[in-house]
């Protein structure tokens, strides 16, 4: 293990690592988000989801730095008397947890789907790629949508709905990968000693195909946090016993108009800095896997 | 050409199938919508006879033919809710629709253009690093959240903008329109700026990417070895040439902005497509739900038809196959 952490502080990509500050502030964000779904609900002084823990006559208190603020709740209260930090943390959870679930479950269906095609090509390939043709057609905030409009709320329902646009992505950049491979004379080689294929795809290409994924996995996480977001907003996506932070913002909404606007900026402002963190990570990722690119 | 124009157009025509497949599929196997039509009060035998008078009692398949037949006639069927045909709804919204989609491109590429130009002929200035850092921020923010803090500050707090609505409408070329008025574009203002933003924020990026390829070449050194100004060189051989990767990104552009318009609309009240068609999720008015999906498929698979064929009549370079 040592070897392998020793190897990776030499490693070029560490070195220029060191050198971004953009990678380096984009880490911090995602740290700290990490660190807030982890440890955060004991942090926290209430979980918002425990009746007995709400006090309604703390209701719609505002920011502690405005007047009539508690320092109870820095970032003020909603109509039930909800922690609004509290409830961002129970929150970044659902939204993360979501995010992640539906980019792991989009990158095994989509990299299964894309070494498939690219390694037997045929009419296995064109079935494959031409599905996903006809999907990136569609802009995938609408595609999720019209799926969650068919199933209803839930959090499975939006990981399936999330999933269903998300793998196409994968299964394009890993098909053109494998097909760039397996013209290669290893892979060749291992063909003509007579390996069985599933051992040559899992054993030579897909340790091969991986790089560029790690990129795409990346910015996936934001992507996803962004439409869940969105459909929740919209009352299609998670339900509201688990409030993600996109719901957060929507049963904010409906009071923004009476000036109560920390219920609903705040959870925004937190989805804004986790995506921010995510693409920064991103970008750096990018730069130094594709030099191509640079 | 005309080989590669007939292929296309078949393929358009089997994606379209495609879709109508999956849409009918997918709202055939979600739920019975007899109930939404009889009394609730209603027998067994009532709902019987009004599946059978609804064709539910059919096989899928003879159902998915009869939907296919009526759909090629422009019959989409009725909305349950406003109980008037479906696809004339879509219509008569559809401009609302377009108007910020229309202004919001607008918007996008008159700030995107200059930045991105800036920004991809000078890498590395402060002004360009902002431009980088302020179009990340773009793609990292939910667009609903900005159109809600917009909604607030210059509504709700100050009162600049009306929050919600569409404002008074003309005729014009057969459409209704808002734009003519002070009072219609005061209206139009915050969504279109909403719906922009991630648009703009992407559009900045990709211009600066093809700029800065672009600023490599060598007929920009050359350009420049001759001594020709700054400015020629970056709008009339760094801009132009920039340009063309872009025609391709438009179909995707005007999908992201159509879909985004489902949040914006929902947020201002606005009364287009995109707020038809969340309204009608919630009520569960499938006809409008099909029809919107089909409408907007059509109008998608027509679009990245036309920017194909553009793409390769703007790009000498480019050989249709």
């Amino acid at each position: 293990m040592t070897a392998l952490a020793q190897r990776f502080l030499a490693s070029e990509l560490f070195h220029n690592y060191r050198r971004n500050a953009s990678a380096i502030i984009g880490s911090l964000i995602v740290l700290f988000f990490a660190g807030m779904i982890t440890i955060g609900p004991w942090v926290v002084a209430q979980d918002p989801y425990d009746v007995a823990q709400l006090e309604l006559l703390d209701s719609f208190k505002p920011p502690v730095w405005l007047e009539g603020g508690s320092p109870q709740y820095w970032l003020g209260t909603d109509g039930q008397g909800r922690d609004v930090l509290a409830s961002i943390v129970y929150g970044s959870r659902i939204s993360l947890f979501i995010g992640l679930t539906a980019m792991i479950g989009s990158c095994l269906i989509g990299t299964t789907l894309g070494l498939l095609a690219g390694f037997y090509g045929g009419r296995l390939d064109s079935v494959i790629m031409r599905i996903a043709d006809i999907q990136l057609s569609f802009p995938s905030v609408l595609t999720a949508l019209f799926l969650m409009s068919a199933f209803g709320t839930g959090v499975e329902k939006v990981l399936i709905a999330l999933i269903s646009v998300g793998w196409v992505v994968y299964a394009r950049t890993v098909r053109g990968s494998t097909l760039r491979e397996t013209q290669k004379e290893y892979i060749q080689a291992a063909r003509v000693s007579g390996l069985p294929n599933a051992k040559i795809i899992l054993r030579h290409v897909l340790p091969n195909v991986l790089t560029p994924l790690i990129v795409v996995a990346t910015i996936q996480v934001g992507t996803f946090v962004l439409i869940e977001a969105s459909l929740s907003f919209l009352g299609v996506g998670v339900p509201i016993t688990k409030p993600s932070l996109g719901l957060l913002i929507k049963n904010g909404f409906d009071v923004l108009f009476s000036g109560l606007w920390w219920i609903s900026v705040f959870p925004g402002l937190f989805i804004m800095l986790i995506v921010f963190g995510i693409n920064l990570l991103g970008d750096f990722l990018r730069d130094e896997l594709n030099p191509r690119l640079k | 050409m005309f080989g590669y124009l007939i292929k296309r157009l078949i393929q358009m025509i089997v994606v379209l199938w495609v879709v109508s497949v999956l849409v009918f599929a997918m709202m055939s196997f979600t739920g019975d919508p007899t109930y939404m039509m009889v009394p609730l009060d209603a027998t067994e035998e009532q709902i019987a006879q009004a599946r059978r008078l609804l064709g539910l009692d059919e096989s899928h398949l003879v159902q998915y033919w009869r939907f296919l037949l009526n759909v090629l006639q422009g019959d989409f069927g009725r909305s349950f809710v406003f109980r008037q045909p479906a696809l004339q709804l879509i219509l008569e919204r559809l401009p609302a629709t377009l108007e910020i989609v229309f202004l919001a491109m607008v918007i996008a590429l008159v700030v995107a253009i200059p930045l991105g130009v800036y920004a991809g002929a000078n890498p590395g200035r402060p002004l360009s690093r902002a431009v980088m850092a302020g179009s990340l921020v773009g793609i990292s923010l939910p667009g609903f959240w900005v159109g809600m803090v917009l909604i607030f500050v210059f509504a709700v707090r100050f009162q600049f903008f009306p929050s919600s609505g569409r404002g008074p409408t003309t005729e014009l070329f057969g459409l209704r329109v808002s734009f003519t008025s002070w009072e219609g574009f005061r209206h139009l203002i915050l969504p279109a700026i909403t719906l922009s933003i991630g648009t703009l924020a992407i559009l900045m990026r990709i211009i600066r990417a093809e700029m800065m390829e672009v600023m490599k070449q060598d007929y920009i050194k050359f350009a420049r070895a001759k001594g020709a100004a700054q400015k020629g060189v970056l709008f009339k051989h760094g801009l132009k040439n920039a340009l063309i990767p872009l025609v391709t990104v438009f179909g995707l552009m005007l999908g992201d902005l159509i879909a985004f318009a489902t949040l914006t609309e929902t947020i201002f009240a606005w009364p287009g497509i995109g707020k038809l068609l969340v309204d009608s999720i919630y009520r569960g008015d499938r006809p409008v739900i099909v029809v919107y999906l089909m409408f907007v498929a059509f109008m998608f698979v027509v679009v990245n038809f036309v920017v194909d064929v553009l793409y390769a009549l703007i790009d000498p370079r480019i050989k249709i196959k």
